[in-house]
């Protein structure tokens, strides 16, 4: 069984404009010590649905079933999903420059994540343990860089500070919002590249969202493709690249420059608003290949080929390989 | 720091000089006859005059400003006209009253406030918000002299009157006497001047702390599985001081007004009903006294707000 089973994830806020429904329907699993990456553009809900499931989306109603290692975090109690927090699912967010707090030394910060789980770990032991994760991620000096506050470091400093502080307690899971798009290029694939290391050494799986299809050829195992709020396509790595189904998948991947020189097509139109869904498929508006049948809900079904690639498409499904390529 | 504490000391003395000038020349913008009034309806111009000359106000008034100056620099703020007892002496014996009720004060409003206003931020909307936000407006808009009023007829006029003689109706114990009377005497000073304040830092506290927990780096806190109201109080409210300290140090400058009119309503003798009397009798040197104490008090306290606002914020350098 997968480390984490997700079924049917709905999750939607009540605001005065109306009922906004961030995500919908969502289904994906993470096998122990793999990558999932999570892509869409801006809004797609990736960050509601991965906060939803560890219990830090407040005044949502939340439906589906979520289950880690047995546990089902979308009914379990606000304890039980602390417990898990930090010691079994760790999480980095996209901003570096706030995501640590500016009044509290980086040790501070990370004694006090070990701590929280394991008080029998002495103030000095867990210090050291601090020290060595620091060490691991490539801060150099990391004796004595460990009493200085955030804002002495960088931004891909502090991504890498972060990453230490999610990994100090092993955790099974990490999960990684958009880890890399603050950072510039350079210092981009160094804090992937860390996290690479530190997967391979500690057999970690990660769920990495991004909107950056780079990102996703160099880190993912497996894709889920996410648009208003659901799953268009879902595959392994490779079929997202070569054997991809989904009108939208394709438009991602025209926006990706392959070569910095290269002119990046980014896909015509935006997102549907979140309150009031289109009927049929949510990508419509903005499909070039739309026809009649997709006034219509498309079901995610296989595509053929590989058993893991899915698509919400009503495309036929083998001819559209050549559309892909 | 050495550099921040020079800079700052030496404008405080600047304030101080100023003030001290212009406290001298609103005193003789105004015609005095203080001379007059000490010898009284039968005094003659001879005795007057004699009067005049021995309180030193025959004199031109830069001279009597210097004079002045070249006693309090050697730390004499001179002495009381009526009495001629050394103002220091004066301001020696209500200051203990007056650092009483304004310490006791601060307290208990910090208190209040910051206590009032995470719990209105951590349930907002909720009934306890509600009813906290109406309390904090109703008593920001409240005249201080009014509530102390209020206070002293429900609580000491009433209570004594249905015979539970709980509190004084006004007046001080010195500490030095037992900390129970101190405590009754004080009291409903304090609670006249803290719910007044309070209201502001309910407001403040609330707004800063809803702010400080829609931050990313208390996600993060979340994120580690550390308990909630340690998220709160040691993640979020540790970053939600900030702006009530930089407002306390610009309350203690109103605190000074609040305790003149406290002081009078509930008849404490302290610096400000000190104050007030000497005003009324024009006696001089004791309005001068306790202006520049007053102002040099506030003045010091400010560099002690800077520089605590330095060690909880790891990111301001003071200069
Ligand atoms: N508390 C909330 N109340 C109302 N709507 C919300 C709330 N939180 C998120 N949303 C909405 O849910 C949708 C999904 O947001 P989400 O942050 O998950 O997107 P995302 O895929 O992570 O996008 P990005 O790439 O910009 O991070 C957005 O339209 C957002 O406005
Ligand atoms: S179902 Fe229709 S509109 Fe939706 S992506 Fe497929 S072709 Fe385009
Ligand atoms: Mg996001």
């Amino acid at each position: 069984m997968a480390l984490l089973q997700v079924r049917d994830l709905k999750v939607s806020f009540d605001t005065p404009d109306g009922t906004v429904r961030a995500v919908r329907g969502l289904s994906f699993d993470v096998e122990a010590g793999q990558t999932l990456a999570v892509v869409g553009e801006s809004g797609s809900g990736k960050s509601v649905a991965t906060q939803t499931i560890t219990g830090l989306t407040r005044g949502a109603k939340v439906s589906g079933t979520a289950y880690f290692d047995g546990t089902d975090l979308i009914t379990a109690d606000q304890a039980t999903l602390r417990r898990l927090r930090g010691a079994q699912i760790g999480m980095i967010f996209q901003d570096p420059l706030s995501s640590l707090h500016p009044q509290y030394r980086i040790g501070w910060q990370i004694v006090e994540m070990i701590r929280a789980h394991d008080l029998t770990i002495s103030k000095q032991a867990a210090r050291k343990r601090a020290a060595e994760l620091l060490t691991l991620v490539g801060i150099p000096r990391a004796a004595e860089r460990i009493d200085d506050y955030p804002h002495q470091f960088s931004g891909g400093m502090r991504q890498r500070v972060m990453i230490a502080m999610a990994m100090a307690l092993d955790p099974a899971l990490l999960i990684a919002d958009e880890p890399t798009t603050a950072l510039d290029v350079t210092v981009q694939a160094q804090v992937l590249n860390v996290m690479r290391r530190l997967q391979e050494q500690f057999g970690t799986a990660i769920i990495l969202i991004t909107h950056d299809l780079g990102v996703v050829a160099e880190m993912a195992d497996e894709v889920v493709v996410m648009y208003a709020g659901a799953v268009m396509e879902r595959a392994p790595r490779r079929d997202i690249f070569y054997r991809n189904h989904h009108p939208y998948t394709q438009g991602l991947l025209a926006s990706l420059p392959a070569r910095s020189e290269d002119r990046l097509t980014p896909i015509p139109g935006t997102p549907p608003s979140l309150i009031s869904l289109p009927k049929g498929c949510p990508f419509a508006a903005r499909c070039s290949h739309v026809f009649d049948k997709c006034s219509e809900p498309p079901p995610l079904t296989d595509v053929g080929g590989d058993p893991r690639h899915q698509s919400a498409c009503w495309l036929p499904h083998d001819v559209n390989e050549a559309v892909a390529s | 720091m050495a550099m921040f504490l020079i800079r700052r000391i030496g404008h405080g003395i600047l304030v101080l000089w100023l003030i001290s000038v212009a406290v001298f020349a609103l005193f003789f913008v105004a015609p005095s006859n203080v001379a007059q009034t000490l010898a009284g309806r039968q005094g003659t111009p001879e005795t007057i005059a004699l009067i005049k000359h021995r309180l030193g106000l025959d004199l031109p008034v830069w001279q009597q400003y210097l004079h002045f100056l070249g006693n309090a620099v050697k730390g004499n703020l001179g002495y009381d006209y009526y009495h001629q007892v050394p103002v220091t002496h004066i301001i020696g014996q209500a200051l203990p009253i007056t650092v009483s009720l304004a310490l006791g004060a601060a307290v208990l409003w910090l208190a209040l406030g910051v206590f009032n206003g995470v719990i209105s931020a951590t349930h907002p909307r909720s009934l306890a918000d509600r009813g906290l936000t109406l309390f904090a407006l109703f008593f920001y808009s409240f005249p201080s002299f009014l509530l102390g009023l209020l206070l002293l007829y429900f609580l000491y006029f009433r209570l004594t009157l249905s015979g539970f003689g709980w509190f004084p109706a006004g007046g001080y114990a010195p500490l030095a006497g037992g900390i129970g009377p101190w405590f009754q005497h004080l009291l409903l000073p304090w609670v006249a001047l803290a719910l007044l304040l309070a209201a502001t830092y309910t407001r403040l506290t609330r707004g800063s702390m809803l702010d400080v927990l829609g931050e990313d780096y208390i996600r993060t806190a979340r994120s580690k599985g550390i308990r909630e109201s340690r998220v709160v109080v040691v993640h979020g409210l540790r970053s939600a001081l900030t702006p009530v300290v930089t407002q306390f140090g610009i309350d203690l400058g109103q605190l000074i007004g609040g305790v003149v009119v406290t002081e009078t309503v509930f008849s404490l003798p302290g610096l400000g009903q000190t104050a007030v009397t000497a005003i009324n009798q024009q006696d001089l040197p004791v309005i001068i006294g306790i202006v520049l104490f007053a102002s040099a008090a506030v003045v010091v306290a400010n560099i002690l707000v800077d520089i605590g606002y330095a060690v909880l914020d790891p990111r301001v350098r003071l200069h």
